[in-house]
C-alpha cells in the first residue's frame, strides 16, 4: 500500500515537472483548422478542408494543425486554443461556426480567419449581432469561402438528362439549407436546359426551385435514409439520383449497386475514388473543391495578399467542376460529351447562366 | 402513501477511514492504470518513439527518452489544458498583487474554467444514472432526456420576452427539469405497469428524442435564417457567468453541486430515499414491507430524467445559449460511466465528473500541442470503466487483499 501511495505522489511531482517543459515556440506560419461535428475523417467537407491544409504544409512550408469539435460548445473553445497559440490563420469549417468565428475575428483583428461555406454580413433585420448572427458588415480579417456549385450541378443535370432511360432523374438533400439546395437548383436547371435544347421532357423528382422545396433526408448521417429514398425514387421511375446529403448518399449508391436499377452522381469529392466500393454506379460527381479554396486562403495569408470578404469559387476558376466519367467514359456518347463541354464553356464565358435557364 | 413506511434507521454509520480508503482505492488505481495504458498507446503511436525502438539494442536510452518525451508532451499539455499554465498563473498573481489588475490572473484560469464547464453537465447526468442504479434501474436514456429538457428550457428561454430574470430563469430551469422528467417517467411507468424493461425503453426513447429534436430544430423551433438551430435565449433566462469572456464558468456549476447534495440528502436522509434504496436492494422485501414498487419506479425515473434534463439546461442557459443538433457531446452516454466510476454515490459522481471534465477539457490542448487525437481520452475513459467494473483485475495487478465491501446493487436482471 505504502508503495502505491509513494508511486502516486511521485507521479504527481513528475507531472508538475512535465508542465514546465511544455510549449515550444516556432516561427513558422501557423494554420489551425477547427472542424465541425463530423470530425476530420468525415470523407466530406472537414476532410476536404484538411486536405487543403495538408497540401499547404507540403508546398508552402506552413505548419498545420486541426482540432475536432465534439459538441457545439467546442467551437469557441477550439478557436480560443488556436488564438492562445498565436496561430496566423484559423480555418473554420461550416456555417454552424459562423457566429463564433465572427466574434473571435472581431476581438482578434491581427489573426486571419477563413470560413468554409459562409460569408459576412450574415445578419437579418432584427437579429442581434454577436448572438443570432456574426456581423452586419464584412470583417476585414475574415475570408468567406463560398462555392457556385449550381454551375457544376448544372452540367451533372444535363448529363443525367442525356443518360436517363426512363426520362426521370431525381435529387434529394440533407437539409433545406442554401449550401445544399444550390446543388439541387443547378441540377434542375441542367435538366431543363437539356429539355430546351432537345425538345425532350425529362422530369426532375425531389426538387423544385420555383416552390423552393423538395425531398430532404433531414440529416447528414443516416445511410438507411439514403436507401429508402433511393428505393422510392426508383419506384417512381427515376434511374439517376443526385444525393446532396454527405454520407446519406452512400446508402443510395448501395441500393443502385445491389439492384442495378439506378446510377448515382456523387457530391463534394469524386466518389469514384472516395467511395470506390460503389464506383460501378457512379456516373460522375459534382466537385466542390474546398481543398483548393482552403489552400488558396493559406497561400494568400502567407504571402500577404489576404483580404477579408468573400471568395466565391466558380466553374471558371475550377473551384467547382464535374468529375471524369471514369468507367462510364465509353457509355457516354461523344455527342453528349461535346454538349456538356459546350455548356461548360458557355457557363464559363457567361453566355449561359443557371438563373437564366430557370427563368425561361 | 397508504401504509406507514419503515423509518430509516441510522444504518448509515460513518464508515471507518479504512473503508473510505478502500472505496477510493480501486477507482484511483483504475484511473492510474488507465493513464498508464494510455501512455503506452501514445508511445506506440508516436513516430519518433517507434523509430527509436527500431534501434532499441543500438541505443536503448534514446528509445526510452523518446517514449518519455512523447508521454511528457501529451500528459503535460493535458495537465496545462485542464488546470492552466503555472507560469501564467504565477505571473498573473504577480500582476494582481503589484498593480491590483486581476485580468491576467483570471485569464490564466481559463483552462480550469473550461474544465468545470465541461464537468457541469457530467455531474447532473452522472447523478441521473446513479439515482437510477440506486433503485435498481438502468437509465440508458439520459441522453434523450437531456435533449428534451434542453429543448424545453431553450423554448421557455427564447419565447418568453420581457420577464424579469428572477422569474424567467427559474421558469427556464423548471421547464428543463420537467421536460427530462416526462421523458424519464414514461419508461418508468411502462416498467412499473407492464414490466417492459427500462433499458430497451429508454434506448427507444432516445431515438424518439433525437428525431423529435431534428424535426423541432428544422421546423417549429428554428431561428430566422437558414441554419437549423433555435433562436438565442433571452438575457433574462441566462445563467450568469462569473467572469468576462472567454471564461464560461457560470452558476450552472454551483447548481450541479447543489443537486449532488440534494440527491445525497434524498437518498440517505429521507424516507423516500430509504424506500428507493430498499427497492433497489430487494424489491420483494420492499414490497412485502409495504412499499409501492410502481410509485417508486416512476418517481425514480422521473427524478432521474429531471436530472438529465438539468444537465442540458445548465449547459444551454450557462454556456451555449442556443441549441443545434450538435448540442450534446454525448454527456448522457458518458453519464453511465460516471455513475459506475462514482459507485452511484453523489460524492463519487461529482469526483468522477470532475475527472472526466478535466480530461475532456485538457484534451483540446493535448490534441493541438502533442497532435494526439482526442479519441485517446475516450480510450482512457473506457479502460477506467473496465477496471472499475472488474475490480478483480485491479486487485490482482496491485496485489490488494480482497476486502468485502458494500457493493451497490446496479441493476436487477431482466423480468422480475
Amino acid at each position: 500500500m505504502k508503495k502505491i501511495f509513494a508511486f502516486l505522489s511521485l507521479l504527481v511531482v513528475a507531472s508538475m515537472l512535465l508542465t514546465a517543459c511544455g510549449g515550444t515556440t516556432s516561427s513558422a506560419f501557423k494554420v489551425g483548422q477547427v472542424t465541425d461535428l463530423g470530425g476530420i475523417d468525415d470523407k466530406s467537407f472537414n476532410a476536404s478542408a484538411w486536405l487543403g491544409v495538408e497540401n499547404a504544409q507540403k508546398e508552402l512550408g506552413v505548419t498545420g494543425k486541426y482540432l475536432e469539435s465534439q459538441g457545439q460548445s467546442d467551437y469557441a473553445k477550439n478557436i480560443q486554443q488556436f488564438l492562445d497559440e498565436d496561430t496566423n490563420l484559423i480555418v473554420t469549417v461550416g456555417f454552424l461556426l459562423g457566429v463564433d468565428t465572427a466574434k473571435a475575428a472581431l476581438a482578434n483583428p491581427e489573426t486571419k480567419f477563413a470560413i468554409v461555406d459562409y460569408a459576412y454580413p450574415d445578419c437579418w433585420p432584427g437579429a442581434a449581432v454577436g448572438k443570432d448572427c456574426g456581423s452586419d458588415k464584412e470583417i476585414a480579417n475574415v475570408l468567406g469561402l463560398t462555392f457556385q456549385t449550381d454551375q457544376a450541378a448544372f452540367l451533372a443535370g444535363y448529363l443525367a438528362a442525356g443518360m436517363t432511360k426512363t426520362g426521370k432523374v431525381a435529387t434529394y438533400g440533407g437539409l433545406n439549407i442554401p449550401t445544399v439546395t444550390i446543388f439541387m437548383k443547378g441540377f434542375e436547371a441542367g435538366v431543363k436546359y437539356y429539355n430546351q435544347q432537345k425538345g425532350t421532357n425529362v422530369e426532375v423528382l425531389g426538387w423544385n426551385t420555383a416552390a423552393a422545396d423538395g425531398v430532404f433526408a433531414g440529416n447528414f448521417e443516416s445511410t438507411d435514409d439514403g436507401r429508402s429514398l433511393a428505393e422510392s425514387f426508383v419506384q417512381e421511375g427515376a434511374d439517376i439520383i443526385l444525393p446532396v446529403a454527405g454520407p446519406v448518399g452512400l446508402g443510395s449508391a448501395a441500393v443502385c449497386k445491389e439492384t442495378g436499377n439506378c446510377l448515382v452522381i456523387g457530391v463534394d469529392a469524386d466518389w469514384y475514388e472516395t467511395a470506390a466500393e460503389y464506383k460501378d454506379v457512379v456516373l460522375t460527381s459534382v466537385l466542390k473543391k474546398i481543398n483548393v479554396a482552403v489552400y488558396d486562403a493559406v497561400k494568400r495569408a502567407k504571402d500577404g495578399t489576404f483580404k477579408g470578404g468573400v471568395a466565391t469559387y466558380t466553374i471558371k476558376d475550377g473551384g467547382v467542376d464535374i468529375a471524369p466519367y471514369h468507367d462510364f467514359d465509353s457509355k457516354v456518347s461523344a455527342e453528349l460529351k461535346a454538349e456538356v463541354e459546350a455548356a461548360k464553356k458557355a457557363l464559363i464565358d457567361g453566355s449561359l447562366t443557371v438563373d437564366g435557364v430557370l427563368a425561361k | 402513501m397508504t401504509e406507514k413506511p419503515i423509518q430509516p434507521k441510522k444504518e448509515e454509520k460513518a464508515p471507518a477511514s479504512g473503508q473510505i480508503r478502500q472505496a477510493l482505492l480501486v477507482p484511483a488505481l483504475a484511473v492510474l492504470t488507465g493513464l498508464i495504458i494510455g501512455a503506452i498507446i501514445i508511445i506506440i503511436t508516436n513516430e519518433k518513439a517507434a523509430t527509436a525502438y527500431g534501434n532499441f539494442f543500438g541505443d536503448p536510452l534514446a528509445a526510452l527518452f523518446a517514449s518519455w518525451e512523447a508521454v511528457a508532451t501529451a500528459y503535460g499539455s493535458l495537465l496545462v489544458g485542464s488546470f492552466g499554465d503555472p507560469g501564467k498563473i504565477i505571473n498573473g498573481l504577480g500582476i494582481l498583487f503589484s498593480t491590483g489588475d486581476s485580468s491576467k490572473f483570471i485569464r490564466a484560469l481559463y483552462p480550469l474554467s473550461e474544465s468545470l464547464v465541461t464537468a457541469t453537465p457530467y455531474i447532473f447526468a452522472g447523478l441521473s444514472v446513479a439515482l437510477g442504479f440506486r433503485a435498481g434501474l438502468f437509465n440508458v436514456g439520459a441522453e434523450g432526456q437531456l435533449f428534451i429538457g434542453t429543448l424545453a428550457s431553450a423554448f421557455v428561454g427564447y419565447s418568453l420576452v420581457g420577464l424579469p430574470w428572477f422569474i424567467h430563469l427559474p421558469l427556464a430551469i423548471l421547464a428543463g427539469a420537467l421536460g427530462g422528467a416526462l421523458w424519464g417517467a414514461i419508461p418508468g411507468y411502462l416498467k412499473a405497469k407492464t414490466g417492459a424493461h427500462e433499458v430497451v425503453n429508454t434506448i427507444m426513447m432516445n431515438w424518439i428524442a433525437f428525431r423529435l429534436s431534428d424535426w423541432l430544430l428544422n421546423g417549429p423551433m428554428k431561428a430566422p435564417g437558414f441554419r437549423p438551430i433555435t433562436p438565442q435565449i433571452e438575457t433574462s433566462a441566462e445563467l450568469p457567468r462569473f467572469f468576462a469572456d472567454p471564461l464560461r464558468i457560470n452558476w450552472g456549476f454551483i447548481l450541479a453541486l447543489l443537486a449532488a447534495y440534494g440527491v445525497y440528502w434524498l437518498l440517505f436522509k429521507t424516507t423516500i430515499g430509504f424506500e428507493i434504496r430498499s427497492v433497489g436492494l430487494n424489491p420483494d422485501a420492499a414490497r412485502y414491507s409495504g412499499m409501492s414498487i410502481v410509485r417508486n419506479t416512476v418517481l425514480v425515473m422521473a427524478l432521474s430524467g429531471a436530472l438529465s434534463g438539468l444537465a442540458g439546461t445548465a449547459h444551454v442557459l450557462g454556456v451555449d445559449r442556443w441549441v443545434g443538433q450538435g448540442f450534446s457531446a454525448g454527456y448522457g452516454f458518458d453519464a453511465i460511466a460516471l455513475a459506475l466510476l462514482g459507485n452511484s454515490h453523489p460524492l463519487g459522481v461529482v469526483l468522477a465528473a470532475l475527472l472526466f471534465g478535466t480530461l475532456r477539457s485538457g484534451a483540446t490542448r493535448m490534441q493541438s500541442m502533442a497532435g494526439i487525437p482526442i479519441d485517446i481520452i475516450s480510450i482512457i475513459q473506457g479502460l477506467v470503466i473496465i477496471f472499475v467494473a472488474a475490480p478483480a483485475i485491479i486487485r490482482w495487478l496491485y496485489r490488494l487483499r480482497n476486502i468485502k465491501s458494500d457493493t451497490t446493487v446496479m441493476v436487477r436482471g431482466w423480468g422480475k
